[in-house]
């Protein structure tokens, strides 16, 4: 076994659940608040990592307006052992997010930073790589599976690209960022939530943290793309070749 | 020499990666100059193969040290490249190469940057960006701050460039290994040789999901489907979970996103995050045994049945015709 590489830093955020746009009437603007999907990966693995005995202490960290802190409960509920929100109500974009965490990384001073490649709401894939080259800290995108080697001082990731599966190692500190595959996050217990209630949160603002940042992207509109107008039904497989054939003409 | 625009160019080390040439038709489109620029270890022969796009020049920077793609190094590079330019717009195409390395290079270079650019517009002076979020359901319309910008284009929103007759110089970047980062190794790559076109260029895909159960009936169906009509395979993240495909035959919100001539989904539900990825095929064919199946509102045709009895079917039926 190796000895505990101290801290690890799990940046989450919340986001409209993913799965409401999938029931019927459902809209990401109705949906009830949820961690990030890859950020709840990176919780559970960090959470792993401590369990293996790698690891003495999980921080949590979100940005944003007190409304997250359910979500915030839902992570000390998974078992994080401190949760830290900077207060922030903005629409941030991702490299405002960076440099805030960059922030709070020099705050906590933490050896791994765990957080999600994308959230599922702007979908932009950008923070913890524009947190990396802020830090200059190494960085493992896309990762399904991480190792810690010789007591901490390396990890071994294995990331899922375009043309498959790479491998790198990269030198502690660094930011990794998780991809679907690197396990299933446990389920919350009610009670396990109960006792979260309990735990406090500390809030934190950019001034304290000593850092101004002022977003650089700004949305000025967000609409429904126009709809994909629905096909026909086919009854048989002859229908169909003769249709895509004739009609269509891509075979 | 200087340049409006840098676009980073990729490739698999034998080839240039065809879709990240569409960022040339963005630049175009934006105006000024620009400049293409290749990193790796031995890049002449794809260096030459860039030479007919009109750009300003083709950069190489090849050298020992960036002959893997380790986005400590190369968003050094390049973020040198760009200033060493005076340019002001860094593009790339939305793969993971370029969503791995331009973030971190767009910090560097301390610009706003925006990921899965499918319009952009200029209206009196003031430029407009269009973006889908939220797994496609929503498409937003966002500004940027400043001067500077790293964009990562939709590479089946913008067309390929034509070619150009006049011929750009080459020019080689000095490349000093021991200055860059070292804090990363690259220790290992699964090579795939597949004889099927590539995911993200194939002009016919055909994609399985879980109800495929097992590796040979995917292998059966889903590739004897895609073999007979010279596509590509795809996947649901339910089929590749199930170790039914593998990782990057995964098409989605947070897979690839394709735009082929034709798609077919073979016992696909049709979840808003695996619609993210097919939208924009031009024909879609669903074949699932619920009809009620999501999927359904979105194909041009629908076929109620089960996989297992109507896609040998369908696999007899082309073979005779
Ligand atoms: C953060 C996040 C990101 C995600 N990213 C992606 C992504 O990039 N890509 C992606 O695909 N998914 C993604 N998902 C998962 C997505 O929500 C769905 O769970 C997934 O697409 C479902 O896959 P499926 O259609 O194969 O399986 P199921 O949902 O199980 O659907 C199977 C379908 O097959 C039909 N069927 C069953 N048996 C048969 C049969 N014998 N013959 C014919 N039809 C049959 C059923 O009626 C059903 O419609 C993501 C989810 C989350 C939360
Ligand atoms: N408001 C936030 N608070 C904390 N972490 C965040 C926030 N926004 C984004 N992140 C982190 O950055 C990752 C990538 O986000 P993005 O670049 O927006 O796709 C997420 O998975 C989170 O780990």
């Amino acid at each position: 076994m190796t000895e505990p590489i101290a801290k690890i830093l799990v940046p989450f955020k919340s986001v409209p659940d993913p799965y409401a746009e999938a029931t019927p009437g459902g809209s990401a603007s109705t949906a009830k608040a949820v961690i990030n999907p890859f950020d709840e990966i990176a919780i559970e693995e960090a959470l792993r990592i401590r369990e293996r005995g790698e690891a003495t202490e999980i921080v949590g960290l979100t940005i944003g307006p007190a409304a997250v802190d359910e979500q915030v409960r839902a992570a000390l509920a998974m078992g994080v052992d401190r949760a830290v929100r900077v207060d922030d109500a903005r629409a941030l974009d991702p490299y405002a997010v960076a440099r805030i965490l960059r922030a709070a990384v020099e705050k906590e001073a933490p050896q791994v930073v765990l957080m999600g490649k994308q959230a599922v709401d702007d979908d932009s894939n950008q923070a913890g790589q524009m947190l990396a080259g802020l830090l200059g800290w190494p960085q493992a995108t896309f990762v399904s599976k991480i190792e810690l080697l010789e007591n901490g001082a390396r990890a071994c990731c294995t990331r899922e690209t375009d043309g498959g599966l790479e491998v790198i190692e990269v030198n502690l500190p660094a930011i990794v960022t998780t991809d679907l595959r690197l396990n299933e996050p446990r389920y919350v217990s009610l009670p396990g939530l109960m006792k979260a209630r309990k735990k406090p949160i500390e809030v934190l603002t950019c001034e304290q943290l000593g850092v101004q940042v002022e977003p650089l992207t700004t949305t000025l509109s967000i609409a429904r793309p126009p709809k994909r107008a629905a096909g026909a039904r086919v009854e048989s497989v002859e229908e169909l070749v003769r249709k895509l054939k004739e009609e269509a003409k891509v075979i | 020499m200087t340049a409006r625009t840098l676009i980073l160019v990729e490739h698999d080390r034998r080839e240039v990666k065809r879709p990240s040439l569409h960022a040339i038709t963005t630049a175009r489109a934006l105006g000024g100059d620009y400049a293409l620029l290749l990193l790796g270890q031995g890049l002449d022969e794809m260096a030459s193969s860039l030479v007919s796009y009109g750009a300003a020049a083709v950069l190489v920077a090849d050298d020992e040290a960036l002959a893997e793609p380790l986005a400590d190094r190369y968003a050094v590079v390049i973020a040198q490249a760009a200033q060493k330019l005076g340019a002001t717009t860094l593009i790339g195409h939305s793969s993971t190469f370029c969503k791995d390395i331009l973030p971190r290079a767009a910090a560097l270079l301390d610009a706003p940057m925006l990921t899965d650019v499918v319009a952009i517009e200029e209206k009196d002076g003031a430029t407009t960006y269009q973006r889908p979020v939220s797994a496609g359901t929503m498409l937003a319309t966002v500004q940027l701050a400043g001067e500077k910008r790293v964009l990562i284009i939709r590479a089946s929103a913008f067309a390929a460039p034509a070619t150009d007759a006049a011929s750009s110089p080459i020019e080689r970047l000095e490349v000093d290994g021991s200055s860059l980062p070292g804090g990363t190794r690259f220790v290992s790559r699964e090579e795939r040789v597949s004889d099927r076109p590539d995911l993200t260029e194939a002009r016919v895909v055909i994609g399985g999901g879980r109800p495929l159960r097992d590796k040979e009936s995917f292998d059966r169906l889903v590739g004897g489907l895609a073999d007979l009509l010279g596509g590509a395979i795809g996947a649901t993240r339910a089929a590749v979970d199930t170790g039914l495909a593998p990782n990057d035959c995964q098409i989605g919100q947070t897979g690839k996103v394709i735009a082929p001539e034709l798609y077919i989904a073979l016992g696909i539900s049709g979840a808003i995050q695996h619609l993210a990825g097919i939208k924009d095929s031009r024909v879609i064919v669903a074949i699932n045994k619920d009809p009620d199946a999501p999927i359904f509102q979105m194909a041009t045709y629908g076929l109620v049945g089960d996989v297992h009895q109507v896609v040998p079917q369908l696999i007899k039926a082309l073979q005779q015709s």
